[in-house]
């Protein structure tokens, strides 16, 4: 899996699963987004109140318990943690932040140009600067500090949690808060979602497919590999949405997308620098926790945090567009980020 | 011969210190990896690079050995 072959083949059946979901009931151009599912779950657990983005959302389940289950399997399972986390979790919270800005995670980010959204090509343009200011940051001799090897139960307490939510949301499923409109209430079957979720968990694990790794990796060492996963979803995805009649070319009337350029620049911006000082997109955190890195586990906390900052204090934006209190939350996170860059270089790092 | 030690450094901070230590265009180097990842990473910059890789394994540390190609 660790070939060419292997990264193109995870691409393309990402690429099918996404578009087959949007099939099967979730929103447009929404088959798969980390960002945007976190913070369903985050409404669903009644950690926001914002009605039309509350459901538990199958497939995040499931992507944490496909790289899980495969990591156990393969013998990659590796507890570890202790880098910086709370500067991870601050990062989390800001990846949120910015996500919701633009309405999508970098994931959804490539399903929305796969459906024609001109808007996420805006999104592409803001997410590769972000990479590349990231980028300059690593060389100058960023880093969150090394990681020690963690208990067993340390690291599998995170996936034990997602089966133990899981049965809560089969059994008891009047626990949860659950949309009756909206993007919230669009929702593929339960088992399909779980289902698609564990695939693409897998073969995530395998050929470690991340958004931010493809553009981070072609500037700093020319390397093609992860950039082919993120074409080959685009390819597969696009000609998925033109077959089942999805594809719409446009800037106005994209599904849950608005079309302030601006914003969707900077809110792509903000992803797109804190991924690569993350060290990876959210796809790879979710991935990255099921395999015992407590560090990512953090990550996933901050989003889904950042999700309940963003709604509790109209941070999020909506099709109408941006909101204030989202612009300002913007400009907070690229000041973050500029700090947290400077103070963890070599050079700078003894603060 | 010079040793790097990747253990516990998140992506892609292993293939960097790699990269800053063939600046100086050494004949031979070994590296030291806690993940699959960063082997792999590694190595296929290394092979990019012209180095021959060899890796072994053992206690949960993976060592990389890398020769310049003629």
């Amino acid at each position: 899996m660790h070939n060419k072959k292997g990264i193109i083949m995870t691409g393309s059946i990402v690429g099918l699963i996404a578009v087959l979901l949007v099939k099967f009931g979730n929103p447009a151009n929404m088959g798969f987004c980390i960002a945007c599912f976190i913070r369903d779950i985050a409404g669903a657990t009644g950690f926001h109140r914002a009605a039309v983005v509350q459901y538990l959302r199958p497939e995040i389940i499931g992507l944490i318990l496909g790289a899980f289950i495969i990591s156990k399997f393969k013998g990659e399972f590796n507890a570890k943690g202790g880098s910086s986390p709370f500067t991870r979790f601050i990062l989390g919270i800001i990846v949120m932040i910015g996500a919701l800005m633009f309405l999508g995670c970098p994931l959804r980010m490539v399903l929305r140009i796969a459906g024609g959204d001109l808007n996420a090509i805006i999104g592409l343009l803001g997410f590769i600067l972000g990479i590349f200011i990231g980028v300059k940051v690593l060389e100058k001799g960023f880093s969150l500090k090394r990681n020690y090897k963690q208990s067993s139960l340390e690291g599998s307490l995170f996936p034990i949690l997602n089966i133990f939510l899981f049965l809560l949301f089969i059994v008891m499923p009047t626990l949860f808060i659950f949309s009756t409109k909206g993007p919230g209430a669009m929702t593929a079957p339960i088992w399909i979602s779980l289902i698609a979720g564990l695939v693409v968990g897998i073969l995530s694990q395998r050929s470690r497919l991340c958004m931010v790794g493809g553009t981070r990796d072609m500037i700093m060492f020319k390397d093609n590999y992860l950039m082919l996963g993120f074409i080959s979803i685009i390819v597969v995805a696009m000609i998925g949405n033109i077959v089942f009649g999805y594809f719409h070319i446009s800037f106005d009337s994209q599904p849950v997308a608005h079309a302030d350029w601006l914003w969707n620049f900077l809110g792509m911006f903000v992803v797109g620098w804190a991924s690569v000082l993350l060290g990876g997109c959210p796809l790879r955190q979710l991935i990255l926790s099921g395999e015992g890195n407590t560090d990512s586990v953090i990550t996933t906390l901050g989003l889904f945090v950042g999700a309940g900052i963003c709604h509790n204090f109209s941070l999020a934006s909506s099709p109408k567009g941006p909101t204030t209190n989202g612009q300002i939350a913007v400009i907070i996170c690229i000041l973050l980020l500029l700090l947290f860059s400077h103070f963890n270089t070599k050079s700078n790092n003894k603060i | 011969m010079n040793t790097i030690d990747t253990c516990g450094m998140s992506c892609p901070q292993p293939v960097l210190l790699v990269k800053n230590a063939i600046q100086s265009n050494p004949q031979s180097l070994s590296i030291l990896a806690d993940n699959t990842t960063a082997e792999n990473n590694i190595k296929r910059f290394l092979t990019n690079s012209g180095y021959d890789v060899s890796s072994s394994t053992a206690n949960d540390t993976i060592t990389l050995l890398a020769t310049k190609n003629e």
